[in-house]
């Protein structure tokens, strides 16, 4: 049961992560609760269908379909991320700070709710692809312990959810001021960690021959497997094994964001009157 | 606007996998069968400083996770399926790989010469 609960949690937890931090970041802003719920569902709905088309998706596509839609919902997911925060910097900058004050907003608020839905979307779609496979498998092998291994599994699948509220309470206890800065930057790092990510899938695939060599090997210091580790792996993208090219894309999408969200804010007359501090975090 | 980058991603997706096999070939292919819970051969040689193309038949009905930390590999592959996965050329080493969702006990090596 143990070992069934420690499999599901670990899946669940990066996604419980992500949900939580779009939760935290769309505080308040209405409609917000609507676009995660159906970008929950629709990453449960997502994830049984790769789950149950797994054998046609690995054979696709010159067998690396698997890979390459890892890959591509990875990207997505990046590109969201880079377009939220650069959208929250030059439009929605009260957005986070003060509901009420939204007005017009709301409108165009939408469809950076709906960007974040996207990438919830993705979150529980990749994790929960690969919780569906491991309870299938439990439920196909049968016998007299599956009951035990899906209780395990419910209670791996609480514990994620309790990650997930535990990383939205930890957030919404900051001042709304200071929040909008701390969630910018986890959005960027976020994003860093899965476009880095969708590297590995892409050099898996086989379409990016280069740079594949290991940057370092910290397995010894601090395993990207255990608690501490995921959960860094999620929040900035830690890898204790990265490729070259790991690197380089987590670098580059790092500074590219955090250089397009500080080119797009507006300085000076801004009516909120923020410190321009919140672009750095 | 946000939809905008979904279109392109998917044409370079489908562009970079036309263009995969053409990359494979001078890859050195090892074989392994995962039979109840466990991989056969356990332990495969393979060329060092060439790429790798693992092909794995699943003959259990229950899904798999082929993973390696060290092959920086990530692949699910279906009860009763087969995948190919490729593997970045090595230096020479012991290379460890498993099934993910039985970590403890499906365990196997490609040692790299």
């Amino acid at each position: 049961m143990l070992g069934a609960l420690i499999i599901v949690f670990r899946e669940v937890i990066e996604a419980g992560i992500i949900v939580g931090i779009v939760l935290a970041v769309t505080k308040g802003v209405p409609g917000s609760r609507l676009m995660a719920g159906l970008g929950v569902l629709a990453g449960i709905v997502g994830a049984g269908l790769v789950a149950g088309f797994a054998g046609a998706l690995a054979e696709s596509l010159n067998g690396v379909g698997q890979e390459l839609f890892n890959a591509s919902i990875l990207s997505l997911a990046v590109c969201m991320l880079a377009w939220h925060n650069i959208w929250m910097a030059s439009h929605g900058r009260q957005l986070a700070g003060d509901a009420r004050k939204l007005g017009q907003e709301v409108r165009t608020g939408a469809r950076s709710l709906a960007a974040l839905a996207i990438v919830v979307a993705v979150a529980v779609m990749r994790e929960g692809s690969e919780v569906a496979l491991f309870l299938y498998g439990l439920v196909a092998a049968g016998g007299t312990s599956s009951d035990d291994l899906l209780l395990g599994s419910a209670l791996g699948l609480a514990a994620g959810v309790f990650v997930s509220a535990v990383t939205y309470f930890g957030l919404v206890t900051i001042s709304a001021r200071r929040l909008f800065a701390v969630t910018t930057a986890l959005i960027t790092f976020l994003a860093a960690g899965l476009g880095a990510q969708a590297a590995n899938f892409f050099q898996q695939a086989g379409v990016a021959p280069f740079l594949s060599d290991t940057a370092w090997d910290t397995s010894a210091y601090l395993s990207d497997t255990s608690l501490f580790g995921r959960v860094l792996h999620t929040l900035v993208g830690y890898s204790d094994q990265p490729s070259v090219l790991q690197v380089v894309v987590y670098v580059v999408i790092l500074a590219a964001i955090f250089t397009l969200t500080w080119a797009f804010a507006p300085r000076g007359g801004a009516p909120s009157g923020q410190a321009p501090a919140a672009q750095n975090g | 606007m946000n939809r905008a980058p979904v279109l392109p991603l998917l044409a370079l997706a489908t562009a970079l996998a036309a263009a995969a096999p053409a990359l494979a070939d001078d890859a050195a292919t090892v074989q392994i069968t995962l039979k109840d819970h466990k991989f056969d051969p356990a332990e495969s040689t393979v060329p060092a400083g060439k790429p790798i193309v693992i092909q794995l038949a699943n003959q259990d009905a229950t899904p798999a996770e082929f993973e390696s930390k060290e092959l920086r590999v990530e692949k699910v592959v279906a009860g009763g399926g087969a995948i190919t996965v490729k593997v970045r050329a090595l230096k020479p080493g012991r290379y460890r790989f498993f099934d993910d969702y039985h970590e403890a006990t499906t365990e196997g090596f490609l040692v790299a010469q």
